[in-house]
């Protein structure tokens, strides 16, 4: 039973699934998927709308129909074995990954090299504090999107939805569609957290009004939700006393942000980045501790599941040399610092072989506020590795970009990532 | 005059105190059933307190408080096995700052000692960090050892379901409407289900306990609902907070905001104590979060208000009389056990006591031979070895599913306390038996599962699954024609 495996992914949504294929594609001949769910494809089986997959598979798909590409890409290959309907409770330094199966009951898997994709969680209401009752009817976006797009059910028939990221955006349009009424969208920013094209498409068009700056001061209800008391917010956020008014629903959803879901993570005591919640990696999505790998939303938050992918296709990648032998002890580290208006960069630091040839170095970043027409400058020292103009630079969007493998040589002790104005 | 049912005794409201007296009074030859308005017991202040068992020394010597407190404190000593309750025995601080709450320390100890509170003792400052190191404005504290944290509601419903394998009955959803008397004396309870023909009464009904009093023709007294606030923070703040029971010097008003850490191993703060004339509004403030919040901070300087993941408020029962009612009321038949605020939880197997061999008393009724103490033994999956994880998935494979991921808990345990003898009918419900929904993501993964898990277990739709209350509904069907 104790076989060891070359790579074990902890995971199996897009991350897990995109990272057990580039795995098996660079020599992994013993790759397991471990996925909590009941069924293959993570959160994706849920997100039923379209626009997802145009930058990597190069063709506009559904959620489902995104995982079912990935799933199709790793069925029946006899070196990548999947396990659904299981639950991993640790994972231990020495690479042995404990999970309960109700089949198989307590699994031990003990691996070469373990590939943590885990995702991430929606911020509950606990966590942002709403004050008032606490009645039935407030859901996170996400778990309402499960109930009726995957178990057929409604949350509720009067929705306001706090929080214009895109899960909320797209929840908007789904209750919509349902039947449901969607009273409104708040946001406490002075601007809206998602994707332009959901704002048209699942606002604008079906006539629901954004409220930006505005936040929920009070939930009403003792049973059901009754309705809410909304309040303007100033500049720190704080709401403006006199600003109240009272909105009618009896749901209230919120898509007020999402966490990387790292216990695991945490369980193994990897170094953390807390800007991004997530482990540290370089840019192979190692993390600090040697053969543990981490991709996709568990490492930062993406909006677009093309970037999970990429950004797994890299951990499975260098996972499966590792797991070969393939992937050299001796690195040079250098640091990425995220500076001048770029919020978070992704890796935090790279691991340098004397040998670039087999190197890829993918960059992923966040802004930390809205700009237009700036300039994106990797350096090191006084050497530009990378000047990008962006048109538009929004916190809700992700940057992706690839150092040239020309400017390699130019690569000091520390890179810098920024935003020129 | 027609009844639904017979009994000796009603017991009126499924709280802790309800509970306790339920099953103190199953240790005697009387037909006992318990009523309470909720889908589910321990709704009321028993949800939403401190959970913290008390040494006794706050309450002034020879008040029913102080008696019930210290007497309760030493059952849940021994009652801790026999029901296998969850109870951390922590002891706990009260913590000075200045010099003048040095010197009420002393007072507070002087009184713990006549209310015959063992163990009690002034540390320093230096005593304290060593404890508690974030402790770090602090001057002295008074030590109290015998004290500790508590599962409130796991032990209410472990009240209950003792009693119900020793004879007694709990009837949920049913709200006394009002009383049939003979000669002046109680002989039925009318509720919303019928009307139960019974000898003796008694009133545990929490913060409504003034309003059944009156009802059955007792109107001296009168209760006030004073709300508490809580903030409630991941167990991975526990380590920059508290790991035991941490009480400011206390005021006139109350026992102050503390600081403390649950048998689970969540540190919360609160609560805040303002009355109010609702005692339906549990509804959390920012004055009252921003009251605690600024309270605590002077016991924790560096609270980690990022790792809050849920508020909530309790209403707690405050008597006129300034002290438990506990007792025969003018009322022949009518027995009270009111105004039931803090030490309550800590009284309240004491508190059963005291009423159930006072019925027994004048009921003449002898103890049964017979009467089952211990309930079995439950251990939760996250608790278990690997060895024992294995066995009970061989056992029994809804445990090799965990359906609550923050708190590994799995089908096996949720199906384990919808199936049990005082079981949980609510998504709510299951969440104070198993903890499912209770972790960093408050059920927003789990919830829609323990509906599904309910309405499969309880035989009915997942559209009328309750979350707490009657009516609160999770979800809905569809509407026709609805898909685009």
């Amino acid at each position: 039973m104790n076989q060891l495996y070359d790579v074990i992914i902890v995971g199996g949504g897009p991350a897990g699934l995109s990272a057990a294929y580039s795995a098996w594609q660079n020599g992994a001949k013993k790759i397991i998927v471990v996925e909590r769910d009941r069924e293959l494809g993570g959160i994706l089986q849920q997100c039923i709308h379209n626009g997802f997959g145009l930058h990597h598979f190069k063709e506009e798909l559904t959620g489902p129909g995104y995982a079912h590409r990935c799933i199709e890409l790793i069925k029946d290959k006899p070196e990548i074995e999947t396990m659904v309907d299981t639950m991993v409770l640790d994972v231990l330094d020495n690479k042995t990954v404990i999970a309960v199966n109700p089949q198989k009951g307590l699994i031990k898997l003990e691996g070469k090299t373990v590939i943590l994709t885990m995702g991430c969680r929606e911020r509950t209401r606990g966590a942002i504090r709403i004050p008032g009752a606490r009645p039935a009817g407030v859901f996170t976006a996400g778990a309402a999107q499960r109930m009726v797009n995957m178990e057929g059910f409604l949350p509720g028939h009067k929705i306001v939805i706090l929080g214009s990221g895109d899960i909320g955006l797209i929840m908007a349009r789904r209750m919509s569609l349902e039947g449901c009424k969607v009273q409104a969208c708040l946001e406490i920013c002075p601007f809206s957290n998602g994707l332009t094209r959901n704002i048209v498409q699942c606002l604008n068009d079906f006539d629901i009004p954004l409220y930006l700056s505005h936040t929920i001061v009070a939930i009403h209800g003792e049973k059901r939700v009754t309705g809410i008391t909304v309040a303007k917010v100033d500049e720190k956020m704080t709401p403006i006393p006199g600003t109240e008014f009272d909105i009618e629903c009896d749901t209230v959803l919120l898509s007020v942000g999402l966490i990387p879901e790292n216990e695991l993570s945490n369980g193994l005591n990897l170094a953390m980045y807390p800007l991004t919640n997530g482990p540290m990696v370089d840019q192979h999505r190692e993390t600090s501790l040697d053969g543990f790998f981490a991709a996709g939303n568990v490492v930062h938050v993406h909006d677009l599941v093309d970037f999970v992918s990429d950004e797994a296709e890299i951990a499975g990648k260098y996972a499966a040399l590792k797991s070969q032998g393939k992937l050299s002890g001796d690195m040079r580290t250098v640091k990425v610092a995220a500076i001048d208006g770029v919020r978070t960069c992704v890796p935090q630091k790279l691991s340098l072989p004397a040998d670039m040839s087999d190197e890829k170095i993918k960059l992923f970043m966040r802004v930390g506020a809205p700009h237009r027409k700036v300039k994106l400058q990797i350096k090191s020292g006084d050497n530009v590795l990378l000047s990008k103009p962006l048109p538009v630079a929004k916190p809700s969007e992700m940057i992706a970009v690839e150092i040239p493998a020309a400017k390699f040589n130019l690569i000091g002790d520390e890179i810098s990532v920024g935003l020129v104005l | 005059m027609e009844f639904i049912k017979s009994a000796d005794v009603v017991v009126i409201g499924g709280g802790i105190v309800g509970a306790a007296i339920l099953r103190e009074l199953s240790k005697y030859d009387l037909k006992s059933v318990l009523v309470e308005k909720e889908p589910d017991l321990s709704l009321g202040t028993t949800k939403a307190n401190s959970a913290i068992l008390h040494a006794g020394f706050d309450a002034p010597t020879g008040s029913l408080k102080a008696i019930t407190n210290v007497r309760g404190n030493k059952l849940y000593h021994e009652l801790e096995k026999e029901l296998d309750l969850d109870i951390k025995w922590t002891g706990s601080l009260v913590a000075a700052t200045t010099d003048e709450e040095m010197a009420t320390l002393q007072e507070l100890m002087a009184r713990g000692k006549k209310n015959g509170v063992e163990g009690l003792q002034i540390l320093t400052a230096e005593e304290v960090l060593e404890q508690e190191p974030n402790l770090k404005t602090v001057k002295g504290a008074l030590w109290a050892p015998s004290a500790g944290v508590c599962w409130p509601f796991g032990a209410c419903i472990a009240f209950a379901e003792c009693a119900v394998q020793n004879g007694a009955e709990v009837i949920r959803d049913c709200e006394v409407t009002g009383f049939v008397k003979e000669n002046g004396a109680i002989v039925g309870v009318q509720t919303n289900k019928g009307t139960i023909a019974c000898k003796y009464v008694v009133n545990a009904a929490g913060v409504f306990a003034d309003e059944i009093a009156k009802l059955a023709g007792d109107d001296s007294f009168t209760i006030t609902a004073r709300k508490g606030e809580y903030i409630l923070f991941d167990k991975t703040a526990c380590s920059s907070l508290v790991y035991g029971v941490v009480f400011p010097t206390p005021t006139k008003k109350s026992k102050g905001i503390l600081v403390c850490t649950t048998t689970h191993g969540n540190t919360f703060i609160g609560p805040n104590a303002n009355e109010q004339e609702s005692k339906t509004d549990k509804s959390v403030t920012t004055p009252g979060m921003n009251e605690i919040i600024a309270s605590a901070r002077k016991l924790i300087p560096n609270l980690p208000m990022g790792a809050s993941i849920t508020q909530f408020a309790g209403l707690r029962a405050v008597s006129s009389t300034g002290d438990f009612i506990i007792g025969p009321s003018d009322v022949p038949g009518f027995f009270n056990a009111a105004g039931m605020q803090s030490p309550g939880l800590t009284a309240a197997p004491a508190v059963g006591e005291l009423v159930a061999k006072e019925i027994a008393r004048v009921a003449g009724a002898s103890e049964k031979s017979d009467f089952k103490a211990e309930l079995p033994k439950k251990k939760a999956f996250l608790r278990m070895t690997e060895s024992e994880k294995a066995a009970k998935i061989a056992e029994n494979n809804l445990y090799g599913r965990v359906i609550c991921r923050c708190e590994t808990i799995t089908e096996g345990e949720i199906v384990d306390a919808i199936n049990s003898p005082v079981g949980a009918r609510t998504v709510d419900g299951v969440k104070r038996r198993t903890r499912a929904g209770m972790g960093r993501c408050q059920g927003g993964f789990c919830g829609p599962r323990v509906t599904q898990i309910l309405a499969r277990e309880l035989g009915i739709s997942v559209t009328e699954v309750l979350k707490e209350h009657a009516d609160s509904y999770m979800f809905y069907e569809k509407n026709n024609g609805g898909e685009a």
